[in-house]
């Protein structure tokens, strides 16, 4: 039995203990926003935050979250049910394509401003290098990251610099 | 998106009382006197359902398409909204069910005839062919960069404004007014001789009644108010908070996990399997071999080799009970081709070229070449590449002795259902399918193999089971980008003028027009030679293009240089007349300053390609140091004729540069012993945050028809890339990736030196 807090809420699981966290909160707790797309902590799409740590679930065995505060997409609008600055700067530059990705972004880039409010491009390169886009809209993530850091950034639907 | 029922779509109709589901016959004219015995009874029953308004006066467009990123059903919304003189804040969308009656005929249209224009009276023989053609191959494809331009403009637009003139007519009848003294705005009907106004539903159930025309009045650019807009995109609010659903988050009641390999070796049979082992694995409910599966893709037929699946009550115990089973393969002489021997049985089938088939030939090219001052020849190769879309192939399943039902996210929903059912050998309407938001697409999910294989596991087991591929499986069991190999000569006069040109590649697939080049070379031979391979091949955003767009556009680089003369400067000097390909250039040129000299170290190349119904110009801008290199910039631009959605437009090109970039940096998919090496993102990477260009991307509306989006971005970037490099560098890149290629200077690379750096 694992016990951890869920996005505010306590759980406990009862599974074997090495099962990555991943298929553990889409399999038994039906939190379906994060995703799978490697397996091994090599494309981002399954990031969530563990104490507030941006961390690859499909490679966190769920034992290892034993008394751990986690926060998955689902859990990253406030209380009240407002969007996080992030998730409404993503829809304000367009970020999203597919969107398969977007979660784990999103989750990277949160954790990233938490502790760091104002990034500088080789802070925000290394903070969301670990997340694959396969539809490459890692110039508007950037931008979407900037304008909620009140940073100037270049603006893909103006064609100019903004902020 | 709304879950749609076979019975909802063939009750079309009067729908919820006062709603409207408003039938478009996108076909024109009556074919009973020119063409009735072509088409058929059956044909005329066919109708294409893509309008419905409801009480409270929103309109749904109902589309063909799938949502896989490229944003075409909000665009397509707008194509709708626009004819109809909808209120945009009343427009809504749904995915078009997988029914028969959504074939879309207007792909194959699109695709095979645009741009032509057909006497009038042959129309409804095109259009009746097609229909048929369409609805016999299961086409509800997105693909071919066509929603815009085939079913958004054949299809759509002409729904909105035959709906439009409906609900003219309609209001006309009771108001007892002509119908021309009606105007429409804002979904609100209107005469102002009497000062009467409606809401769009007040007269819904009355234009119901009415016969759609089939050639109703468009509106022209200059009245556009809806297109040429940036709209936000209705999928995204859900992409931001997990909500948005795919079809792996799909659960069903009593749902089981399946992993699932097959033969590495392609081609290869199963001998046998010990079982043993992942049986006795905790959670393991079955293991189920699968026998090799054919089915009909986009761009011809395809076949998955014997497969073995593990079913268990978690996705995690069935991946690692699947890494448990010990098989063993018959891989048919198939297990010593690598990509060495590949190459070097396309080197010897170009160098033999029996059988070579021309795609042109212009002038006399065998003289000219006598004529030359100065004769350039190359070979270019490119490798196979796989799709890696990010949510790997997975579909859910529930099979029962005479039904299907698939859950899926894919590029052809009817298509699939069709093979599942003859597969499963059920009828038609025996299959349900629901398809979902793709998490990614790019040509892989038009191959039905995954879901086939869904649907062959869930019958075995008895129960609903969710098949999900791991991503080696996803990486070695693709539909690859061709692996080519091309060879050019040039023939240059003393001015350095290209006088000659000859190509000869191997395999021609789609589209036919890839390897040609809109330079005017008065003596031209272009032809390709078949070398077939047992490597499975499939549609590859831009398909065709993405080799030959590199082929040629890096070997015209060469011949500018082999002139002394400005690439761009040639390439103007060989397109005075193709004034719309021109303009493109000169406008790249121009945002990315062109003539503004670089600093040591750093470089430009440019490219010019047209794909798909649109031209895109490209300059890329490289650093290279030390042997290791920097994109920082890309300057795109596009005429696509008329960008419905401008951010959507150029939202598309940045995804297709990097698609491109990813493949051209990184992309090296190669056969050892008759199978994929590559497994994992570690060594089938892609471009990420960190070697991400700023792109720049400029449209321009030149009125032209419209063209596609989805992937003419794609095309251009590698020979641009390989161009800068050479800028850069004088290092000329004919093989790619970049990845492979020593950029090192001859300095740099000294022994010395290279002992510094290492």
């Amino acid at each position: 039995m694992t016990t951890f807090t869920l996005n505010g809420e306590v759980r406990s699981v009862d599974t074997d203990p090495e099962t990555p966290a991943l298929w553990v909160i889409r399999e038994q707790l039906d939190l379906t926003g994060t995703k799978f797309g490697c397996g091994m902590a090599q494309c981002g799409a399954c990031t969530i935050h563990v104490d507030g740590r941006a961390q690859r679930s499909c490679t966190t065995p769920i034992a290892s979250l034993e008394g751990a505060i986690v926060t998955t997409i689902e859990g990253l609008k406030s209380a009240d049910g407002s969007l996080h600055a992030l998730q409404q700067a993503w829809i304000d530059q367009q970020a999203p394509q597919c969107g398969y990705c977007q979660s784990g972004q999103l989750m990277s880039a949160a954790a990233l401003l938490a502790v760091n409010p104002n990034p500088t491009d080789a802070d925000i390169d290394s903070a969301m290098r670990g997340n694959i886009c396969r539809c490459g809209m890692y110039g508007r993530i950037r931008s979407a990251i900037k304008q909620v850091a009140g940073a100037s950034f270049y603006n893909a639907m103006e064609g100019s610099q903004n902020g | 998106m709304g879950k749609w029922t076979r019975r909802a779509v063939l009750s079309a109709g009067v729908v919820g009382g006062t709603g409207l589901v408003v039938g478009i016959a996108v076909r024109p004219g009556n074919p009973t006197e020119t063409a009735g015995h072509l088409v058929a009874g059956e044909g005329e029953n066919l109708l294409h359902l893509y309008v419905k308004i409801d009480a409270n006066n929103r309109a749904t467009a109902i589309l063909p398409h799938a949502e896989m990123g490229q944003g075409a059903l909000t665009a397509l919304a707008q194509m709708l909204a626009e004819e109809l003189d909808a209120d945009w804040d009343l427009m809504g969308f749904e995915e078009a069910p997988a029914e028969t009656e959504y074939a879309n005929y207007t792909f194959g249209r699109g695709y095979l005839f645009k741009g032509i224009d057909f006497p009038g009276a042959v129309v409804p023989t095109v259009d009746g062919l097609m229909l048929k053609l369409s609805e016999s191959l299961g086409m509800q494809i997105t693909g071919g960069s066509t929603s815009i331009r085939a079913t958004g403009q054949y299809g759509v637009r002409i729904a909105g404004a035959a709906v439009r003139e409906m609900l003219k007519r309609a209001a006309a009848k009771t108001w007892a007014v002509s119908a021309e003294e009606i105007r429409t705005a804002k979904s609100t009907l209107y005469h102002d001789g009497s000062g009467r106004s409606a809401p769009y539903a007040d007269f819904a159930a009355a234009a119901a009644q009415e016969t759609p025309s089939s050639t109703p009045q468009l509106k022209k650019m200059s009245e556009y108010s809806v297109m040429g807009q940036s709209k936000p995109r209705h999928d995204i609010p859900a992409k931001v908070d997990g909500s948005a659903l795919f079809a792996m988050d799909v659960k069903r009641p009593n749902m089981v996990y399946a992993a699932i390999k097959r033969t590495p070796v392609f081609g290869g049979t199963l001998k046998r399997v010990d079982e043993r082992a992942a049986r006795a694995m905790k959670g393991v409910i079955d293991v189920v071999q699968l026998p090799t599966l054919s089915a009909e893709g986009m761009i011809g037929s395809y076949s998955a080799g014997d497969s073995v699946a593990v079913v268990a009550d978690s996705y995690w115990k069935a991946e690692r009970a699947l890494s448990a089973l010990t098989i063993e393969w018959s891989t048919q002489g198939n297990e010593s081709i690598s990509s060495e021997a590949i190459f070097q049985q396309f080197e010897r089938d170009i160098s033999a070229s029996t059988d070579r088939k021309n795609d042109v030939v212009i002038g006399d090219a065998a003289t000219a070449f006598d004529n030359a001052e100065t004769i350039l020849s190359a070979d270019y190769r490119v490798p196979y590449l796989a799709h890696t879309t990010m949510e790997p192939p997975n579909a859910t399943a529930e099979v029962s002795a005479d039904r299907a039902e698939i859950w899926v996210g894919c590029q052809n929903p009817l298509g699939f259902r069709q093979h599942i059912a003859a597969e499963l050998g059920l009828d038609f309407d025996k299959v349900t399918l629901h398809n979902h938001f793709l998490g990614g697409g790019f040509g892989r999910k038009s191959n039905a193999d995954y879901a086939l294989q869904a649907a062959l596991i869930a019958r075995a087991v008895g129960k609903p089971v969710q098949l999900v591929y791991s991503r080696a499986e996803d990486i070695r069991q693709d539909f690859y980008r061709p692996a080519v190999h091309s060879r050019f000569k040039a023939g240059l006069d003393a001015q350095g003028n290209l006088i000659a040109w000859h190509n000869t590649y191997v395999d021609k697939h789609e589209p036919i027009e890839a390897p040609l080049i809109p330079y005017a070379v008065a003596a031209q031979d272009i032809g390709h030679v078949a070398s077939p391979t047992h490597v499975p091949f499939g549609a590859w955003r831009s398909v065709d293009h993405s080799q030959h767009g590199f082929f040629t556009e890096s070997f015209i680089d060469e011949a500018a240089h082999a002139g002394a003369r400005d690439p761009y400067e040639y390439r103007q000097s060989l397109l005075k007349d193709k004034p719309r390909m021109l303009a493109v250039l000169n406008r790249v040129a121009a945002e990315a300053r062109w003539s503004v000299p670089m600093e040591e170290g750093r470089g430009r190349g440019i490219s010019l390609q047209e794909s798909f119904g649109s031209i895109v110009g490209q300059v890329v801008e490289v650093t290279v140091s030390s042997g290791k290199i920097w994109v920082d910039r890309v300057v795109a631009v596009i005429d696509a004729g008329y960008a419905v959605s401008p951010d959507g437009m150029k939202a598309q090109i940045e995804s297709g540069i990097i698609y491109g970039l990813s493949a051209a940096m990184y992309g090296d998919i190669t056969i050892e012993n008759g199978a994929v090496a590559q497994s994992s993102f570690a060594d089938y990477d892609a471009i990420r945050m960190h070697d991400a260009p700023v792109i720049e991307t400029h449209i321009i509306n030149s009125g032209a028809d419209i063209g596609g989006a989805g992937e003419p971005g794609t095309p251009g970037v590698a020979p641009a890339l390989a161009n800068a490099i050479f800028d850069a560098t004088g290092k000329r890149i004919r093989t790619l990736p970049v990845m492979n290629a020593d950029l090192r200077t001859d300095s740099e690379s000294s022994p010395s030196v290279a002992a510094l750096t290492r």
